[in-house]
């Protein structure tokens, strides 16, 4: 094998075969940086009439509405995050091993489906509303609801299904906290609260901010929650102004300002995980962990089971029982046609991500220079980079190129190529790798660093050749990683809304635009099995999470 | 003088298993103590419930009087007026330097704090990193930092958990009689829990010798040291081996080992006792007739350590000077001197 040749040679950059690897790196990272390139490079075209009009109305909604929104989203998701953290990771009550990997539950549950789903339970006629209703004689009109779809209930769902990026940081961080030192605090006379509240919240402190980070970019990438809610956003601001207005530049301006607040969000996170280093305390003990018992460990139990109850079980149990309803009238080959289109566009979007993302860590092994840096730094900014933009982005210089070609073909062949590239499951595909290469690259590369370098030449020396030491070291040890990415990649894009929305193929229809479709035309309990499908396929990944959550349980209890 | 620590017949349990039984030990104002022994001997555990984060089954801890620790009631540690030097330090890594000496002194007005924080400072030397983070300072300088802390609330006692272990080897020693000028000159009574013995001599007054979970001596350096109390002892402290004679009620011993003093002869003088032999106590002796062969020999820098070998064949240590250099397999000529020897009934 020709990759393999190389594996273990320091001279290859000066090869010919180095050269041309390193030159299709080079292509490949420019490429992948196109969209994102393209949209704040519109910050350069001129600005339509167009911005005159969004200035006197909606834009300060957008703006307001978004920043409101991530304080909100915020708020929410440090508090029920950091909570569930420490009851986990500091406390002992009963039920605290199964809460530990059950908090992780509400990560299944796309935003946009928790929203449409409490929308059915929570609306006018729905059960809450109807039980109150019937069991005070109530009339419309007669009481206050709090309205669900508005900026406070997006609030609420976008918090409960993102706390866990914060939960699963500050977990391992207060787990990876010195027993010693919070036992140094209450040797110097502070009570247990007082030492939660000066050292081990304090120390959690880049985890917190590495995950609320995290939380927001998922809320600046939401289109369905905002657009199901009739929320102003940024992101339902570019789907109108394109849409609505047709105003694909003044659409692309709209997104490079929504990447300003996106880059602040790279660089809050960026910057907490350099802080954790010197947090993270080597030394580590036996935890000690603050037995609960009486009315306290009843109040963390119910505080817990309350979280993972409003996160996922009662919503996914409505989808079930809508579904299960509509079982008969909804599984049809139509449905399983469905299931086809998104299992193979995920399928097939996956592999790119991991082939693409293969080639990027084996460049970074090898060469490891300047480039290789540059090429993976611009691959790992996608998944800050909400979806949304990232269409816009792919949309305008494809539109571009398809005229070209159309004009060139025309101009030659006297023969009109119309929109070639255009509407193609080839660009949605595109599209997804620029969005979720860097959750594959993560995977990748953390497998191929635990195969250290002195392993390859080890193996050399035992008289290996290149190709055999890849296919006898390095293909067993990455195996898991790689399916770990296969997963990881499959399952987001699965889940993805706004990029499908955009650059699907006329009538081509997967499970996450179908869920929102029919959401929007208010045929909540049809809407429900392809939630449902959704849910069940988004909780592949959270059981590998808690498969490592237990694995790290055995050195930790 | 009175008794700042006593501990009283205390037991304690790690995990169910007893870790400490029956454990009795004092300190008096000002002094400073060490609880010596391998690890996994359970004297981390006894200091950590001197601290309040372990409680004693039974027995009794009391501090300055007040009885801290009992089977039945433990002082919660954040009341105890314990100061606690842990072994990696545990400084807070979100608090500077003077944040992290003022971290206890929550007491005091903001003013009478920064006088103390200043003074603690100054006691250990730290006057020029006061704004620094602990991630930016040296090891040394963490150590202090953490001793500032634990000193600057004025505890009636500072525990020290193998205060010197996380530093480097030639800094011990030196960072050790530092420590303990320091603390003696600020009149602080101590207890410092080490493995190694080095330290133990050269901070304690007084030192509990733990096996097993057991104090099984309690004395001064120099009498561990030269009188150990147990087979044990004579084994776990200083350099030497353990060898048996047999031995006449006159006194003189086998293997042509000369006699031993009547007042050193043990209570019932058998046909044989156990003899610790330290490396000092056989010299070189370039005119004396004894010669043992030369079983292995290590080069130390300044002396040699030579193993020899008996006339039965038990091998016992040497150590000279490392200009006495005689190649392995030829005879050491030396001479005996057993003045100090360690003897003990043989079983």
């Amino acid at each position: 094998m020709e990759i393999s040749s190389n594996l273990s040679n320091t001279n290859t950059s000066k090869s010919s075969f180095g050269r041309g690897w390193r030159l299709s790196l080079f292509i490949c990272s420019v490429i992948i940086a196109i969209p994102i390139l393209t949209v704040l490079a519109s910050l350069g075209l001129p600005f339509s009439e167009s911005w005159q009009h969004l200035f006197d109305t909606v834009l300060s909604d957008y703006v307001i509405n978004s920043l409101l929104l991530m304080i909100g989203v915020g708020t929410g998701t440090l508090v029920l995050g950091v909570s569930a953290a420490w009851l986990t990771a500091m406390c002992d009550f009963p039920g605290r091993k199964i809460l530990s990997w059950a908090f992780l539950l509400p990560m299944a549950m796309p935003a946009y489906i928790i929203a449409y789903t409490y929308t059915g339970i929570l609306d006018f006629a729905g059960p809450i509303q109807t039980l109150l209703r019937h069991s005070f004689n109530w009339e419309y009109g007669d009481y206050y609801f709090p309205e669900i779809r508005s900026l406070g209930g997006a609030i609420c769902m976008l918090s409960l299904v993102l706390y866990p990026y914060v939960y699963m940081l500050v977990r391992v961080s207060f787990i990876e906290q010195s027993t010693a030192v919070l036992e140094a605090s209450r040797n110097l006379g502070k009570k247990p609260w007082q030492t939660l509240f000066l050292v081990a919240l304090p120390m959690a402190r880049p985890a917190i901010v590495a995950g609320v980070s995290l939380a927001l970019m998922e809320t600046l990438a939401d289109y369905g929650t905002v657009a199901y809610f009739g929320v102003s956003a940024f992101t339902t601001g570019i789907f109108r102004t394109w849409y609505g207005l047709g105003e694909l530049t003044t659409a692309a301006q709209l997104c490079a300002f929504l990447m300003l607040f996106v880059f602040a969000l790279i660089i809050a996170e960026r910057w907490s995980r350099q802080r954790l280093r010197f947090h993270h305390n080597a030394s580590q003990k036996k935890m000690v962990r603050l037995q609960l018992s009486g009315w306290r460990s009843a109040l963390a139990l119910s505080v817990g089971v309350l979280i993972v109850a409003l996160g996922f079980v009662i919503p996914a149990g409505q989808l079930a029982i809508w579904a299960a309803s509509r079982w008969q009238e909804n599984v049809n080959s139509q449905f399983l046609d469905l299931l086809f289109n998104s299992f193979s566009l995920a399928f097939v979007a996956a592999l790119c991500c991991l082939l693409v993302a293969i080639f990027l860590a084996y460049s970074k092994r090898i060469f490891n220079t300047r480039l290789e840096h540059g090429a993976i730094g611009i691959a790992s900014l996608g998944y800050a980079v909400p979806g949304t933009v990232i269409a816009v982005g792919v949309l305008i210089p494809i539109a571009w190129l398809d005229n070209q070609i159309d004009f060139l073909s025309r101009t030659w062949f006297d023969y009109p190529t119309g929109l070639l590239l255009s509407g193609t499951l080839g660009i949605l595909v595109f599209a997804y790798l620029v969005r979720f290469l860097s959750i594959a690259l993560n995977t990748v590369d953390s497998g191929l660093i635990s195969i250290k370098p002195n392993l390859d030449e080890s193996a050399r020396s035992l008289g290996a050749s290149p190709s055999k030491v890849l296919r006898r070291i390095h293909l067993p040890i990455l195996r898991t990683s790689l399916l770990t990415a296969l997963l990881l990649v499959f399952v987001e894009v699965l889940k993805e809304l706004p990029t499908t929305l955009i650059l699907r193929p006329f009538n081509f229809n997967t499970l996450a635009v179908r869920t929102y479709e029919l959401a929007s035309d208010e045929r909540l309990m049809d809407a429900a099995l392809p939630a449902l499908a959704i849910v069940i396929i988004g909780l592949l990944p959270v059981l590998l999470i808690t498969k490592s959550i237990l694995k790290e349980r055995l050195t930790n209890d | 003088m009175t008794s700042q620590l006593i501990l009283d017949k205390v037991t304690v349990n790690y995990d169910g298993v007893s870790a400490i039984s029956d454990a009795s030990f004092s300190l008096n104002e000002g002094e400073i103590g060490c609880l010596l022994g391998p690890s996994g001997c359970g004297k981390t555990t006894l200091l950590r419930s001197i601290a309040g984060f372990e409680p004693v089954a039974d027995g009794s801890i009391s501090l300055h009087g007040e009885r801290i620790s009992t089977a039945k009631y433990t002082q919660v540690p954040e009341e105890r007026a314990v100061g606690m030097v842990f072994q990696d330090f545990a400084l807070f890594p979100h608090l500077n330097v003077s944040k992290n000496i003022g971290f206890g002194l929550g007491h005091l007005t903001s003013s009478e704090k920064d006088s103390r924080i200043l003074e603690m400072l100054s006691l250990v030397d730290l006057e020029g990193v006061s704004e620094r983070f602990p991630h930016e300072l040296s090891g040394g300088q963490q150590q202090r930092v953490a001793l500032a802390r634990a000193l600057a609330p004025s505890p009636q006692i500072l525990l020290l958990d193998e205060p010197f272990s996380n530093l480097d080897a030639e800094l011990r020693t030196q960072l050790a009689a530092e420590v303990r000028t320091l603390l003696k000159q600020n009149k602080v009574t101590t207890l410092l829990v080490t493995h190694d013995q080095d330290e133990a001599f050269a901070m304690a007054d007084k030192i509990a010798l733990l096996n097993s979970g057991k104090i099984v001596q309690t004395d001064t350096p120099y009498e561990i040291y030269h009188k150990p109390g147990s087979l044990f002892a004579a084994d776990f402290i200083g350099k030497g081996t353990i060898i048996n004679v047999a031995i006449d009620a006159a006194g003189l011993l086998g293997n042509n080992l000369g006699s031993l003093s009547i007042n050193a002869l043990p209570d019932e003088t058998g046909n044989s006792v156990k003899l610790l032999v330290r490396p000092d106590d056989i010299a070189y002796d370039d005119t004396s007739d004894t010669k043992l062969s030369i079983v292995s020999k290590s080069f130390l820098g300044p002396n040699y350590l030579y193993e020899l070998a008996l006339e039965d064949g038990q091998r016992v240590p040497c150590l000279t000077h490392s200009h006495i250099d005689i190649p392995v397999g030829d005879e050491l000529p030396v001479r005996f001197d057993l003045r100090h020897v360690v003897i003990f009934n043989a079983e």
